[in-house]
């Protein structure tokens, strides 16, 4: 348990900032759960949600800089509290950059259209969907409850993603072969799983994040890296 | 939180550079109070390193038994060893006077003498034999001032009294005074804590510039400064010294609880 400040207000400050880390997580979660949903049933009022709720998290993330800011001027933090603002200053801006992926995605679902074959394409996409919404949901519950030993293995688990999105990139490179009046929406769901698989890079730099301001000791650079798609030739 | 939890063995706990001093199980009584346990702190050569702590946490006194200013206090008992490149300085032999040559001193408030700001500067080196010719003294005053980053606003005004000075002016005229006699070691006792914004920064900026010609141990209340001038820092509590170690990993991640409650400020 953490000793509290002799100035209670610091503790506020920085309650406040947690508080508004977890409501971004909720939201990067929801907006990606909705836009792949979107994706796969051709919901196009589900995918205007998300894409209004892009404005919510752009919100959240400048009050976020700002409070941090504000912070340290008042407050110079030192050590745990140094690393609490600095890491949630840069989660904020990973969770930000997932909530902008994630209405990338949902504005394709019209272009990507709604016919039988579209929708099988987008089918291709459902695993990693489900990957990349667990190791996000993952990452943020175990920022907040600081279980280090459970970043440290999500951090690790995606790989699979990325061996997932290689898989996608053949699956839909084919589709393309077969026909070529498929490549518009198969492009369009590239884009969508090259998305995925950057959400996928912003949960880990979240993990990674996480884990600095539990422990102050940064993971080692060299995480294996498994996305083979520069070397798949057509 | 298996083997991602702090591991002290990790940890760079020497200095990069030799100890110009060490203090080997220094334990301090003032009567019957104890104010320092066993404390072991080697003081890097060319570094300044930084006294954290609580006020009564005993940082002061470390600080003074660096030149035996504890002599002066009748009731204090130092125990245990305190080395000056590697000799003892309790060695019954060595000449006090002398060493606090060696080892000089600016204090919280700065204290110049009721003389002129040339004389001032000038006084150590003459008692202390160091100059021989009139020429010499003034060479080595006006020296002692550009190292202390005073002379170009007193040049011309050395023999007006140093009491005329601001504050901040004063306190660099005291370090002046101290690096006048050539001194290996400059311990400062919170030298900024009387001081503005300004006289402060100049003070910060003089220390980085001193660390290449001195051995700095400076005793702060402000941990922000700690964390600006220094490249250890020593944090004790109620006597003992809790952990020592480089500036930047006691202010971003401290190993004890201790520690990190005091820099964070969650210190009752």
């Amino acid at each position: 348990m953490m000793t509290a400040h002799i100035v209670a207000s610091f503790d506020d400050e920085l309650a406040k900032i947690d508080l508004l880390i977890t409501d971004m997580g909720d939201l990067a979660q929801t907006m990606l759960a909705d836009a792949t949903r979107a994706l796969v049933e051709a919901d196009l009022p589900l995918a205007q949600r998300v894409i209004s709720d892009d404005v919510v998290m752009d919100a959240r993330q400048r009050e976020i800089d700002e409070r941090c800011v504000a912070l340290i001027a008042k407050r110079q933090p030192m050590a745990q509290d140094l690393r609490a603002v600095i890491g949630s200053i840069r989660i904020a801006s990973d969770l930000e950059r997932i909530g902008d992926l994630s209405k990338n995605i949902a504005k394709r679902v019209g272009a990507v259209g709604a016919g039988p074959m579209q929708r099988r394409f987008s089918h291709s996409l459902s695993g990693m969907t489900g990957m990349v919404g667990d190791q996000l949901e993952g990452v943020v519950r175990s920022h907040v409850t600081k279980d280090v030993d459970a970043l440290v293995t999500l951090r690790a688990d995606d790989k699979r993603i990325d061996i997932q999105y290689t898989a996608v990139f053949r699956e839909l490179l084919t589709y393309m072969m077969e026909d070529p009046r498929n490549i518009t929406a198969c492009t369009h769901l590239l884009f969508c799983a090259k998305n995925l698989e950057r959400i996928g890079d912003h949960a880990t730099n979240i993990a990674e994040n996480a884990f600095y301001m539990t422990t102050g000791r940064q993971l080692p650079a060299d995480r294996p890296k498994t996305d083979e798609t520069t070397h798949t030739g057509s | 939180m298996t083997q991602w939890t702090l591991d002290p063995e990790t940890r760079t706990t020497e200095p990069a550079s030799l100890p110009k001093m060490r203090g080997e199980n220094v334990n301090v009584f003032y009567g019957t109070k104890q104010a320092l346990f066993d404390v072991n702190l080697a003081v890097p050569e060319h570094q300044v390193t930084a006294l954290i702590g609580p006020s009564g946490c005993g940082k002061s006194t470390f600080l003074r038994c660096l030149n035996r200013m504890n002599d002066t206090i009748d009731i204090a008992r130092v125990e245990g060893e305190i080395t000056l490149d590697g000799r003892s300085i309790y060695d019954p032999k060595i000449d006090v006077v002398e060493l606090r040559a060696q080892v000089g001193m600016a204090f919280q408030k700065p204290n110049p003498f009721p003389k002129s700001i040339f004389e001032n500067v000038a006084y150590g080196p003459t008692i202390h034999g160091r100059a021989s010719a009139k020429a010499d003294l003034e060479q080595i005053v006006v020296d002692s001032l550009r190292k202390a980053g005073l002379y170009e606003e007193v040049k011309e005004r050395l023999h007006e009294p140093g009491t005329g000075l601001s504050g901040g002016q004063q306190q660099r005229l005291c370090i002046a005074r101290a690096i006048a006699v050539a001194p290996e070691v400059i311990l400062m006792d919170e030298p900024c804590s009387a001081l503005d914004p300004i006289a402060t920064a100049k003070i910060e900026e003089l220390i980085d510039e001193l660390r290449e010609n001195f051995t700095i141990v400076i005793v702060t209340h402000s941990m922000q400064q700690a964390a600006r001038v220094s490249q250890r820092t020593a944090f004790f509590h109620l006597g003992v010294l809790v952990e020592e170690g480089p500036t930047s990993e006691i202010f971003t991640s401290p190993n004890d609880k201790r520690t990190q409650d005091y820099v964070t400020g969650r210190f009752g």
